[in-house]
């Protein structure tokens, strides 16, 4: 799906011979730079959207708009009173995500712990998590040429399996967390399957089937709380059983401060990161997801049974969204899960494949950028509208998706082998 | 319109595509390029079309120096390209697809359907090129779009010179046939043609003057009587033997036998209709036929991609009705798909994991579900060297492979591992000469190991070339089974469903049979219908 060129050689690819001396590096490094490879059209289109958010917070801020209407007899206000919001912003967007400097000299006058210091990238680690297994989901389909639009209902699938295992067995943590983590995996794997069985039997375009499956997940999981099996027995809103503590998912920071939220599940989501790439580039089963998801003819042809490739994949994939369904519902401490638990991590998952590029590293780093976005804006509330984080990732796929545009912009030079789109077949 | 080039040449970075190149076109002449896949041809022809921009050298139209800056001047020059790949709006009618671009209106951007007909149909009239302008182009046999192509081509504001780029690589004999009669009649009319081709027989039946182009380098200029080894030896650039050595055939046992074999295809037409035919280890069965007469469907049932609704086939006197492909694969059953870039190959796959694409499951390139890279590394660097693949190495990716090359893949991959039948449709279509006689002699090896080989082609020279016997498909059944040495007239006629003997075929029929290996106007409507619903599956 993707073809990536590592390094620029002007030679289309029959050239014979080529010359012996290489350009020096800084030369390549430089030509490397203005090329629209995937590489720099993904730091390219973080620039813009930055660059675009920037413009939004000057246009949106009242009193700044006030000073540029009077720009041409004193410009320099408006552009201070710019630069001031633009730089605001963008500071507490990474004080809310990264580091907080005020911290830094509030531990040096004794009033702040070292707690406090990781608390913004514990949040930017939690929010990842979901978006790590949700993103696999979609980027795993993506190589088979199945587009999963069903990392949300399948994600709820897995909450409901794992919550259903985390509130009503009673056994030792050393089982119970396992069981009810795997819970998650089968029951978002079970309905991860219904789109690829309906497309293998029926022909369905997996799309239009896994969006209707999605609203189909999020209702059973509105009426699933209410029933009197999962429904809390102490409180009347809509809210479901606790999950036992010895199927929480212990805190991987609880020994420096009990309030770091970031869980054990980061590490499952990094090892599942791992496993996808390992089964894409290593195992027989990812040599099949990939040549029916370049060319399923030529893959039939070999022998390859296509339908049962699109079944197993979209089993795997609903796998990994059940995983973050598990990582919500046992994550969350004692609380349950409610209609909200669930956010739109599911379609979120969709843009961090594509930023991404459905590559395990590369889902991994965007679901970090997504997670540290949305941490930074819940925190950097109400000097940044909550919204910036929304506007900045659909900003950031917006360029993602349209390569052409990038390079048009910023007047990069072709790279060999053309732009690099992602798209999936069947359109 | 006289064009003529000088010394055009066109660089990629230190890569020469076209080197030095002169060329003169005279008015109402038919002029061909002859050149192997990857000689330059394609870039020459960009660069006449304004598409590519030459790097030194001229062209001049009429004794006067032109540079293109894209397309549009071209037009606007007098020369008309009808491109390989066919750029028609499917949905849209004739009428619409030639007017594209170029819209008749009423003024005001109204469009004017009665003026883009009667631009059509004043097209089709005055170089007869029959079209119905409200035909809708995506339900049109693959030559009759192209027919499309060439008025649209023609209706530029004064088409003078015509550029036709591989136009018979898609078409069926019968089409190719009206093709060079039309280039006959537009020569005739005064248009200059530059007709882009490596098929030797089409340029000694239409070409005024020859052109063979090698390596970016103007190599010959020949007569189009010129000899077809004297041809393919300058494309080449060593000899060429266009026969085939081979010692008469030793059949054995039965390795692929069919019988009542039927599929009723999606409009309720039998596409096979009780097929019977036997292949024995050790020979080469060639099927002969136009092309839609049910060979696409026999050569997917016998690998089990389609289910017959009737009939058996048994490997090695064995029935696999019931068996996937994947067990006909293991169980020894070899196939050249007839479309290499649908079904023979993953262009984004590296060369070496395409050599293993029906074994990559097997030991030792996987054990226990996980694949061994350097097995398969190994191999493919095996296969790369025992049949000559140019490539620069396994890692390259299949598409940066030439046709011919990418075949060889195909060919490598199952000519690599244990098998008793092997089922070729098509093995050299769209391969250039040295490659086609390198699967040439690979495919009688082949035989002489003991193989039963069933040789698929359109082109009867093929078929002549390699087959120890002869059945010839007719709608969907055998219509005679024949020595290798019977005439080309004989299976000419079973080829259109007459009696071998018969009278009632015409003349010109055994003619164009004699020359394009199969047609005559009896047959098109079932060929170019089925040559439809094919194509229409491939977008899918």
């Amino acid at each position: 799906m993707t073809t990536e060129t590592a390094t620029p050689t002007p030679e289309p690819p029959e050239a014979g011979e080529r010359p012996d001396k290489r350009p020096p590096f800084m030369v390549l490094f430089g030509r490397y730079l203005t090329e629209a490879n995937s590489v720099m059209v993904t730091v390219y289109s973080l620039l813009l959207a930055f660059l675009i958010g920037a413009i939004l917070l000057i246009v949106s801020d009242e009193t700044v708009r006030g000073t540029w209407s009077y720009f041409f007899s004193r410009p320099t206000d408006a552009l201070e009173a710019s630069w001031q919001v633009v730089s605001n912003s963008y500071r507490a967007l990474f004080e809310g995500a990264i580091l907080n400097f005020n911290t830094i000299d509030r531990m040096a006058a004794g009033t702040a712990e070292i707690g406090d210091l990781l608390r913004p990238i514990s949040q930017t680690l939690t929010y990842a998590t979901p978006l790590i297994f949700t993103g696999l989901a979609v980027g795993l389909a993506f190589r088979a040429g199945l587009f999963n639009i069903g990392a949300q209902g399948q994600m709820i699938f897995g909450m409901i399996g794992a919550l259903i295992v985390g509130f009503s067995l009673n056994l030792p943590a050393i089982l119970h967390l396992p069981l009810a983590v795997l819970a998650g995996a089968v029951a978002g794997a079970a309905f991860g399957a219904v789109p690829g069985v309906l497309k293998a039997t029926t022909g369905a375009h997996e799309v239009i089937s896994s969006i209707m499956l999605n609203n189909i997940a999020g209702l059973f999981l509105v009426w699933a709380i209410g029933t009197s099996f999962m429904h809390s027995e102490t409180r009347s809103e809509l809210v479901t059983k606790p999950v036992e503590d010895s199927a929480s998912l212990p805190l991987l920071l609880g020994f420096v401060d009990d309030g770091l939220r970031v869980n054990l599940a980061l590490l499952i989501g990094v090892a599942a990161a791992v496993f996808v790439w390992w089964l894409l580039s290593k195992s027989t089963f990812g040599y099949r997801i990939r040549a029916v998801g370049f060319n399923e003819h030529a893959s039939s042809t070999a022998g390859m049974n296509i339908g049962r490739t699109y079944v197993t994949t979209m089993s795997v994939a609903g796998g990994l969204a059940g995983l973050a369904g598990a990582a919500l519902t046992l994550g969350v401490g004692s609380g349950g899960i409610t209609t909200n638990t669930a956010l739109e991590y599911g379609f979120d998952g969709i843009t961090v494949a594509l930023l991404g590029r459905a590559n395990p590293g590369g889902i991994i780093a965007a679901a970090l950028l997504f997670g540290a976005l949305k941490a930074g804006a819940l925190d950097a509330q109400p000097d940044v509208p909550v919204d910036m984080s929304t506007l900045l990732q659909a900003t950031i796929v917006l360029f993602i998706a349209a390569p052409a545009l990038v390079k048009a912009i910023l007047r990069l030079r072709a790279p060999r082998g053309g732009l690099v789109t992602l798209e999936a077949k069947g359109w | 319109m006289r064009l003529e080039l000088k010394g055009l040449t066109k660089k990629f970075g230190s890569f020469t595509a076209d080197d030095d190149i002169d060329l003169t076109v005279e008015p109402g002449q038919i002029h061909a390029v002859l050149g192997e896949n990857g000689a330059g041809k394609s870039t020459l022809m960009n660069m006449l079309y304004g598409i590519l921009k030459p790097t030194s050298g001229e062209i001049l139209i009429d004794d006067e120096p032109v540079a293109f800056s894209g397309p549009g001047d071209a037009i606007a020059a007098g020369i008309g390209m009808v491109h390989q790949h066919f750029k028609l709006v499917g949905p849209f009618s004739v009428a619409d697809n030639v007017q594209l671009g170029r819209e008749h209106t009423r003024g005001a951007g109204v469009l004017s359907a009665r003026a883009a007909r009667r631009a059509v149909l004043d097209v089709s009239e005055q170089y007869g090129l029959r079209l119905d302008p409200d035909a809708i182009c995506e339900d049109l046999p693959v030559g009759v779009q192209q027919r499309v192509e060439i008025v649209k081509a023609l209706s530029g504001p004064r088409t003078e010179l015509l550029i036709l780029d591989e136009p018979t690589a898609v078409l069926t004999p019968a089409e190719i046939g009206e093709l060079l009669d039309i280039m006959r009649s537009l020569a005739e009319a005064g248009t200059s043609i530059l007709f882009i081709s490596h098929k030797l027989k089409e340029v000694q039946a239409v070409a005024d003057t020859v052109t063979v182009i090698r390596r970016g380098k103007v190599v010959a200029e020949l007569e189009p009587t010129a000899s077809e080894t004297e041809m393919a030896s300058a494309m080449v650039g060593r000899e060429v033997s266009l026969t085939v050595d081979k010692t008469p055939a030793e059949p054995g046992e039965p390795s692929l036998e069919i019988s009542g074999l039927t599929v009723v295809g999606e409009t309720g037409v039998k596409v096979l209709d009780g097929l019977d035919l036997t292949v024995r280890a050790g020979e080469i069965v060639g099927l002969a036929g136009v092309e839609g007469n049910g060979q696409t469907e026999l050569a997917r049932a016998v690998l089990g991609l389609i289910r017959p609704d009737a009939g058996t086939i048994a490997v090695d006197g064995r029935r696999v009705d019931r068996d996937s492909p994947a067990q006909r694969i293991e169980r020894g059953l070899g196939y050249i798909p007839e479309d290499r870039a649908r079904d023979g190959l993953i262009n984004e796959f590296t060369v070496a994991e395409n050599i293993v694409l029906n074994q990559y499951r097997d030991r030792p390139f996987a054990k226990g579900g996980v694949i061994d890279a350097a097995a398969i590394r190994r191999r493919a660097e095996e296969s790369i060297a025992e049949f000559d693949i140019r490539t620069q190495g396994p890692a390259e990716p299949a598409s940066s492979l030439s046709g011919g090359n990418q075949q060889k893949v195909v060919i490598a991959r199952e000519f690599s591992r244990p098998r008793r039948l092997l089922v070729a449709a098509q093995p050299t279509r769209g391969v250039d000469v040295g490659a086609t006689e390198f699967i040439h002699s690979r495919l009688v090896t082949e035989r002489d190991t003991g193989t039963g080989v069933l040789l698929i082609s359109s082109e009867l020279d093929e078929i002549y070339a390699l087959a120890d016997r002869i059945a010839v498909i007719y709608n969907g059944r055998i219509v005679g089974e024949v020595g290798p040495d019977t005439p080309r007239e004989v299976i000419g006629r079973l080829m259109v469903g007459a009696e071998p003997d018969g009278a009632e075929t015409e003349a010109a029929d055994s003619a164009a049979v004699a020359d394009f290996d199969a047609e005559s106007p009896a047959a098109p409507d079932t060929a170019t219908t089925d040559d439809d619903a094919n194509g229409g599956d491939r977008d899918h």
